[in-house]
């Protein structure tokens, strides 16, 4: 491997830990409940009739966050039906046609941005600031605001309440407003078009008619795509689109904003557990399964294909088919790795065209449940499951009730965790099994044999854990393909909230068991690689048959030679 | 002396009888009502069940989607997965039965003699056993069994209680106090007792008793529960990735234009080694085996919750006397003031307490012959007179002719002195204060007017219990100590011992209140007691453990019975608490890890016909898809089998702190469940072939 790729590799996460380590602090002090509401949040609170001194128990707190986004996904729906009718719609956009409209709705209110649709073509700039940008900013602020009500579980004793959810989502979104508006103003200088205007004409040097470029908004939606691990793009292209990600310079910075926020909530949550080390822990676990996958994506990218060096393709750069000449087969790799490992989903190269083992990775990356930095908030409390599961197994193995940061895990977490990490692994082998005989399926392929299944097992692997990161290949705007994956969505994201609140009440009712020798500490390297390996291993013996028919069968071949 | 070395030698593992019973009971419990509270291996029986149908359906109508050699050979091995289970559970029950026979003998209905008014004299008439009801008094004389539980209310006797506890040696139970309490069934050796019954028929220690070792009222433990829900998810995991294997198979076949989708023999034969069935299979014989360790430690549980909050404790209350000390005080010095010999202080202090029967007496004996090589004399033989301890005089010694030697306490030999004409100096008051303000207790001798010096008594810690409670505080468990003694005493007993704190002057509101304290700040606290006066705090505390001799208040408050009634079982308990989850838990982590193996084995053979190409993974290169299968399913059969000892046994427990325990057991059964099965499995494709099982 060249050492040019080790050191961006390197250097990128040095840089990303440098930043994450000061806003998470920073998160913590604007998140914890000491805080004292600032003036604006006051006016809100007052303008929504919210007592923010109220506090919920875990189940009002499910209930408003439920109408909360229920609302807001009726609200996208209706305006994108609507749009012809709306203002700012330059181009004269007809009204979204059902499946995709309700498929985008759900996709956007679940934190996914799985498009079924090119947004240049297809949403006005109305609908792309009111109903999509909004929703990027509050479905981050949801997942925030779950995470809260799990620390609050872990941090209060014999407590009924797990906070209020109405502050919590203001408080978020106020962490994230001047961290978007900062990136918006970076991108613009980079380039990124932000302007009312629908279309940009360019003279062309061998064309006597000129280019016609769509423009608008772009900049102020792509930094909350990036920051709020939503991913959708305002170009059907994603951020492999010259106006979304022109230069290295805005690459580095969009890659580091879909890091950002998911590394920082572990800081934030290790200060407000009052245990810094155990927010060190969760970052090294996440960090102990995103390297080596990122490592292998970059060993098998650079390598290239055997049977396309052997047609005289030169292979020194790497295999670069399906990726931007501007980033190169390093950024590409190290893009696809960590938009699929947070649940951004946004790419700057064609997944689709990677070589079978580098696209694995980002496969198994979502199938883990999203909780290898995962979306915001919800890839911590994902990955505070597995950390439950962990706890659990090693309790036991030491001879006591396990316990994670003074809380007793008994039978209630565990049937919660078990069925927050159940279901959405369930939504994805179901939804590929159905889809694998169903003829919807294979006639959306874009590809034959093992690349077809594992254009399938990507997509309903997207969308159960609210990636939206697509294989491309597939065809996914029939009315198979939006209802279905509308399911895997809702399933993957409210049926693991639920859960989590409900872990979070309980938690908080109870009492704090004093540390002592007996304790299983859990900071140490120990425990870490225990977290790993327990996460490694229901997440392999899960979908390793369904690998196998896809990229593990398809790199075999590939090297095989035969087809 | 040891905890460990007083139980008794552990039964056998493997009694031929209760083995063969075993494996009728195993047969018996496939029944699918039976079968269904275990979810793991009803999914197994389903599993078999089906692959049964399906060599059912090869051999009538001649085109099963593998041969039916294949289908039958699966099943057969699969319905062995499941009887191994139950035979692991029949085991541990069986061990339990054993010892609820021997119980049972005991209770036997007896003829009674019911008293008409609470005396010895009063009238009586004869009434069966199994009729006596809760306040009703009977008379037993020498010879006679005990009817029901009951508390003595007149009458001193010894009584033969071995049919309970195993001990020979017999009891003394009297009226008033802490051992007034009676157990149905044991037997009376001398004199009468006058009992009023306290527990009736059915309900009486020994009807629990049986109850409890025969497993009948077992209910599942908390953590017994929250692993359930953890196999049940795995489990339901696995039926997913399999199941929707077959899709993906038809799909792979159809887009690949060869093979044909996995046979679902295949499939169940997969599904069945992924799914925890390791665990599963022995989980419920890892519990009734806990409780059978407790019965063999002679500790009586009333519930396994109990047992599992045992491994849970972190703070046990522990009485000085008897469990930290042993029971006396003992002689350790002689001090004499300056100007006088030690030796001659020694032999005064040794004639003095020739006569003295007291263990303090019998100490300062012992210690002056070792010391000093002063041989103990005869006091007859010396023509002594033995002056004997009064309330009056305060002290005790001999006359020997006019010669009077003296040992007491200082103030009441200061008088004897004055008395004598001799003067008490101030050098001994200081010696006398100095041995007060180390926790002993001072002596003073005087030999006529001369005080000779001071004869420091002082409480002998038990040997080895200081390294026992250092081991405990590596788990992480705090010692505190209970005692009635002074501050001062206590103090300097606790530092000696090695305790963290020690409770003095100590009252049972104090200890209620202690132990409230403790419980407030999250910690679990156990706690061994016997009085009456203990039945606050053996209700309050998290861990209970009531002295077999003690009164039956204390065992009705307590969650366990000592039959032993040794205070230092309670470090035994919890040992056998942790031990019992320990097991669950590396067991479970050893089945996990195991299925990495069988993934190797199992993947390239279902696909063999599909994609050729994943023979690459079959890294252990068995010898055939069908012998890797087969190799699979009976490795995953007979671990079972293999480990029943060890779920019976409990895994090796030795005490260190939790991350020290989880490296270990991580390092043998994670690691060891990961690499294990690839030897086993390649051995048994090996042996399959090599018996020509599977023509090359």
């Amino acid at each position: 491997m060249s050492s040019h790729a080790l050191i961006e590799l390197l250097a990128s996460f040095v840089v990303l830990t440098g930043l994450a380590v000061p806003l998470g602090e920073w998160g913590a002090r604007l998140l914890a409940d000491e805080a004292r509401p600032t003036t604006p949040e006051r006016w809100l609170y007052r303008l929504a009739g919210v007592d923010p001194a109220s506090d919920l128990t875990w189940r009002a707190y499910a209930a408003a966050l439920l109408v909360f986004n229920l609302a807001g996904t009726l609200l996208v729906y209706g305006l994108e039906r609507a749009q012809a009718w709306l203002p700012l719609n330059p181009a004269h956009l007809p009204g979204v046609e059902p499946g995709v409209a309700l498929n985008t709705a759900v996709s956007f209110a679940t934190n996914t941005n799985w498009q079924a649709y090119a947004g240049e073509t297809t949403m006005s700039l109305f609908t792309q600031m009111a109903a999509l940008t909004t929703q990027n900013f509050v479905s981050a602020a949801t997942g925030v605001g779950v995470l809260l009500a799990v620390i609050r579980g872990l941090t209060r004793v014999s407590a009924k309440g797990v906070g209020n959810f109405w502050v919590d989502l203001t408080r978020s979104t106020l962490l994230l407003l001047p961290l978007a508006a900062l990136w918006t103003v970076l991108l613009v200088a980079q380039g990124v078009p932000q302007t009312l205007a629908a279309k940009v004409e360019v003279a062309q040097v061998a064309n006597a008619t000129p280019q016609v470029l769509a423009v608008g908004p772009v900049a102020s939606q792509v930094a909350i795509k990036q920051l709020g691990t939503n991913g959708g793009g305002f170009y059907n292209a994603n951020s492999a689109h010259p106006l979304e990600n022109p230069t290295p310079a805005s690459n580095t910075l969009e890659w580091l904003a879909i890091l950002l926020l998911p590394a920082a909530l572990c800081f934030t949550f290790g200060r407000l557990v009052q245990d810094r080390r155990q927010g060190w822990l969760l970052y090294a676990a996440m960090l102990c399964i995103l390297l080596p996958l990122t490592l292998l994506g970059l060993w098998a990218e650079l390598r290239g294909v055997p049977a396309l060096a052997a047609l005289g393709v030169d292979g020194s750069l790497g295999h670069l088919e399906g990726k931007e000449a501007r980033f190169g087969v390093v950024s590409s790799v190290l893009w696809s790795t960590a938009t699929t490992a947070a649940s951004n989903g946004s790419v700057n190269a064609m997944h689709d065209s990677f070589t079978p083992l580098a696209g694995l990775g980002p496969m198994w990356l979502m199938q883990l449940g999203e909780v290898i930095f995962g979306g915001v908030g919800s890839g911590l409390y994902g990955l505070l499951l597995h950390v439950i599961v962990a706890v659990f197994i090693s309790g036991l193995m030491v001879g006591r009730t396990p316990e994670y940061l003074g809380k007793k895990i008994e039978a209630r977490e565990m049937k919660m965790a078990s069925l927050a990490i159940l279901l959405p692994s369930a939504a994805v082998l179901v939804g590929t099994a159905v889809s694998s005989v169903v003829t919807d399926g294979p006639a959306a392929l874009g590809n034959p044999g093992a690349h077809g299944f594992s254009e399938l097992l990507y997509a309903f692997s997207s969308t159960a854990n609210n990636n939206g990161s697509a294989f491309g290949g597939l065809t996914v705007n029939g009315p198979f393909f939006t209802l279905s994956t509308a399911v895997c969505m809702l399933i993957g994201r409210y049926w693991v909230i639920i859960p989590v609140l409900a872990i979070a009440g309980s938690l908080a009712a109870k009492r704090r068991i004093p540390t002592s020798a007996g304790t299983l500490p859990t900071h140490t390297p120990l425990f870490l690689g225990l977290l790993v390996a327990t996460m490694i291993l229901i997440g392999a013996l899960t979908f390793v048959p369904a690998l196998a028919l896809g990229p593990i069968i398809e790199h075999l071949q590939l090297m095989g030679g035969a087809s | 002396m040891t905890a460990r070395s007083l139980e008794p030698a552990p039964r056998p593992l493997f009694e031929r009888a209760i083995v063969a019973g075993a494996i009728v009971e195993a047969f018996k419990k496939l029944d699918p009502r039976r079968m269904v509270k275990n979810p793991v291996m009803f999914v197994v029986e389903v599993g078999s069940f089906f692959t049964t149908l399906l060599w059912a359906h090869a051999v009538f109508t001649g085109q099963g989607d593998t041969s039916a050699g294949f289908a039958l050979a699966v099943s057969i091995w699969l319905w062995f997965t499941v009887v191994f289970a139950n035979l692991a559970e029949a085991m541990a029950e069986g061990r339990g039965k054993a010892q609820a026979d021997r119980l049972r003998k005991a209770r036997k209905d007896i003829q009674a003699k019911r008293l008409a008014e609470p005396r010895r004299g009063a009238a009586f008439e004869l009434i069966s056993s199994a009729k006596l009801l809760r306040g009703d008094v009977v008379l037993i004389e020498a010879g006679e069994l005990i009817p029901v539980d009951g508390e003595v209310v007149e009458g001193v006797a010894s009584v033969d209680e071995s049919a309970i506890t195993g001990e020979s040696a017999p009891v003394i139970r009297e009226s008033g106090g802490d051992r007034s309490a009676v157990t149905g069934g044991t037997r009376l050796l001398s004199d009468w007792l006058v009992v009023r019954i306290t527990s009736e028929a059915g309900q009486t220690f020994l009807d629990r008793m049986i109850a409890m070792v025969e497993g009948a009222k077992r209910q599942k433990t908390p953590n017994e529960i929250a692993l359930d829900v953890l196999l049940a998810a795995l489990t339901i995991i696995f039926l997913l990735a399999t199941v929707t294997l077959r899709p993906f198979s038809v799909f792979a076949a159809t887009q690949a234009g060869q093979g044909a989708p996995v046979p679902l023999t295949m499939l169940v034969a997969l599904l069945v080694c992924l799914i925890p069935t390791t665990i599963g299979g022995l989980l419920s014989a890892i519990g009734i085996a806990g409780m059978d360790r407790m019965v063999q430690a002679n500790v009586i549980a009333t519930s396994g919750r109990a047992v599992e909050a045992a491994g849970d404790v972190d703070v046990l209350l522990l009485d000085k006397t008897g469990t930290i000390t042993l029971g006396n005080r003992q002689a350790t010095a002689f001090l004499p003031p300056k100007g006088i010999d030690v030796k001659e202080l020694a032999d005064a202090a040794q004639l003095a307490s020739l006569a003295d029967e007291t263990p303090e007496g019998r100490s300062i004996v012992v210690l002056a012959k070792e010391g000093f090589g002063l041989r103990g004399r005869e006091v007859k033989d010396l023509g002594a007179t033995f002056v004997p301890f009064t309330a009056q005089t305060r002290m005790s010694g001999v006359d020997l002719g006019a010669r009077q030697v003296r040992k007491g306490a200082a103030d009441a030999i200061s008088r004897f002195v004055t008395s004598q004409g001799g003067t008490f100096s101030a050098e001994v008051t200081a010696i006398v204060e100095d041995v007060a303000r180390q926790g002993a207790t001072p002596l003073v001798v005087a030999d006529g007017a001369r005080v000779l010096g001071v004869v420091q008594l002082k409480d002998i810690v038990k040997g080895g219990i200081k390294e026992k409670f250092a081991e405990l505080r590596r788990m992480g468990i705090r010692t505190v100590m209970i005692t009635g003694d002074n501050p001062l005493t206590a103090a300097s007993i606790a530092a000696e011992a090695g305790v963290d704190d020690f409770l003095a002057e100590a009252t049972p509101e104090q200890k209620l209140a202690r132990i409230r304290e403790y419980q407030a700040k999250g910690h679990l606290v156990a706690m061994t007691g016997d009085g009456t006066n203990d039945a606050p705090a053996l209700a309050q505390a998290d861990v209970a453990v009531a002295m077999n001799t003690g009164t039956q208040a204390a065992k009705e408050a307590g969650n366990m019975v000592d039959l032993d009634s040794n205070p230092t079982k309670l470090i035994r308990i919890v040992e056998i608490g942790k031990q019992m989850l320990m097991t669950r838990g590396s067991l479970t982590t050893f089945s996990i890890a195991n299925d990495v193996a069988k993934y190797f084995a199992i993947i390239p053979a279902a696909f063999a016909a599909t994609y050729p190409q994943l023979k690459v993974l079959d890294v252990m290169r068995l010898h055939s898809p069908a012998s890797a299968v087969m190799s699979a399913v009976i490795f995953n059969a007979l671990i079972i089998v293999a480990l029943i000892p060890l779920a019976l046994r409990g895994i090796a427990y030795r005490p260190a702190p939790a991350s020290t325990v989880l490296g270990r057991n991580l390092l043998v059964y994670g690691v060891g469940g990961l690499v294990l099965p690839f030897p086993c499995i390649k051995g048994l494709d090996l042996l399959l072939t090599a018996l020509g099982v599977f023509p090359s």
